[in-house]
């Protein structure tokens, strides 16, 4: 009997993007809460003894682990709306982008948040950059996979979600409606969707949870200053 | 028609890897050389490669598509031959995984280890070696990563089978050997012995005076 379960976390975009997956092509799964922050289990450790991080998936008692893999292999593996095209260029599209916001608008968008100084200017810089490339592959499309959300949406939950509490947390304005105007419509329109309005951190808990962090790295900072 | 050229260079791995790809699935196709370590990109390549305005890029009738890894599921996509990627769900989340690893984590630092001194340098062999490490173990009872032929993950470590030799060579840096790694020692072997894979390398001397030129100008320009 096909057996699914899924270790992640409540406030990790990338476990999120697995719920997403799985429960749009309508696979029942046992969650499982790591505690990522303070104590990973035994089992993570044996499922993703290379990375050690969530999310992982286990199907049938196979592990697979990083997120964009996990993806791939769910829309390979069950019927239901596609995660990628059908078509072979529009899937190298899609994989191309999925990169794009992995690879370059995150880390650059994380930096803008939790970083300081010359070092948040500069990302916030490229961060702008990137936010631009990405306003323009949205010309005509009400999602990045067209009339319905496919994996590059998926992808940029972080962005619909996290980046936006995290930008109003550190009080700066990257993302605003009015220098991305088709950014922001697809945020309007993503974060409308059921599925994704249903699969999200609850906004408050994400909040505490920031502001903790936020706290500890200006305590940190105030620390090595006064040395 | 069906029209295929490569944007490429002939002394990268990420470019070698898609006329692997190409070659492995018999498709005949146009190179075109780019001069991208002078900065002297052509106005094709950053017309057809906007976003990061480097090579490989391939144009399939007129459409181009970027990133090595991304054009690579694509070839297997679009072409009959030889499966670059498993048939089988599991074994190709494992090949995407394992490639996602070679290029996120191994690559790095083995680069990092082979061009610079020493903390970082030797900060860099540490992590490299460890990593090698697990790359051994993923070898166990397979002559390649892919099985019995070459497949994703064998195209994408072709810079440890040869650009990194040949890096180890020159500096005299010792981290991959077959006494330390007999697996990885193997694969190298058996790798470089594919007539795909030979006909496809940069010539070795070529590459290490191209290198040994990137040293000689690193070290008299501090």
């Amino acid at each position: 009997m096909a057996e699914v379960k899924l270790f992640g976390s409540w406030g990790s975009p990338f476990s999120r993007r697995i719920e997403v997956a799985l429960k749009l092509k309508g696979v029942e799964y046992e969650f499982i809460e790591e505690d990522i922050y303070n104590k990973k289990s035994p089992l993570l450790l044996k499922y993703n003894p290379v990375h050690k991080k969530v999310p992982v998936l286990l199907h049938n008692g196979k592990p697979i682990c990083e997120s964009l893999v996990i993806l791939e292999y769910i829309d390979e593996t069950w019927e239901g709306p596609s995660i990628l095209p059908k078509d072979p260029y529009e899937r190298a599209m899609a994989r191309f982008w999925v990169k794009f916001l992995d690879e370059k608008c995150f880390p650059a968008m994380w930096q803008a948040c939790w970083s300081i100084g010359e070092e948040q200017e500069k990302a916030k810089e490229e961060a702008t950059e990137f936010l631009k490339i990405l306003e323009g592959t949205l010309s005509g499309k009400k999602f990045f996979g067209g009339d319905s959300i496919g994996m590059v949406d998926i992808v940029a939950n972080f962005i619909a979600y996290w980046f936006m509490i995290l930008q109003e947390l550190a009080g700066f304005e990257l993302l605003t409606k009015e220098k991305f105007p088709k950014l922001n419509e697809w945020m309007n329109e993503y974060l409308n969707c059921s599925i994704i309005k249903e699969n999200l951190p609850l906004k408050d808990k994400l909040t505490a949870v920031f502001q903790a962090r936020f706290q500890a790295v200006a305590a940190a900072a105030a620390a090595a200053a006064a040395k | 028609m069906a029209e295929v050229k490569l944007f490429g260079n002939w002394g990268s791995p990420f470019s070698c890897r898609i006329e692997i790809a190409l070659k492995l699935k018999g498709v005949e196709y146009e190179f075109i050389e780019e001069d991208v370590y002078n900065d002297n990109k052509s106005p094709l390549l950053l017309k057809y490669n906007p976003v990061h305005k480097k090579i490989p890029v391939l144009l399939h009738n007129g459409k181009p598509i970027c990133e090595s890894v991304v054009i690579l599921e694509y070839i297997d996509e679009t072409w009959e031959g030889p499966s670059i990627l498993p048939k089988d769900p599991y074994e190709r989340a494992m090949a995407r995984f394992w490639t996602k690893f070679l290029e996120e984590k191994c690559f790095p630092p083995m680069k990092q280890a082979s061009w610079s001194t020493g903390e970082e340098q030797e900060k860099a062999k540490e992590e490299a070696t460890e990593l090698l490490k697990i790359l051994e173990g993923t070898l166990s009872g397979k002559k390649f990563f892919g099985g019995d032929s070459i497949g994703m993950v064998d195209i994408v470590a072709n810079f440890i089978a040869h650009w990194f030799i040949i890096l180890q060579e020159i500096t005299g840096l010792e981290l991959l050997t077959h006494e330390k790694f007999p697996k990885l020692g193997q694969w190298l072997d058996d790798y470089l012995s594919c007539s795909i894979i030979k006909e496809t390398l940069p010539p070795k001397d070529k590459l290490t005076a191209s290198f040994q030129a990137r040293i000689q100008a690193a070290t008299t320009s501090k």
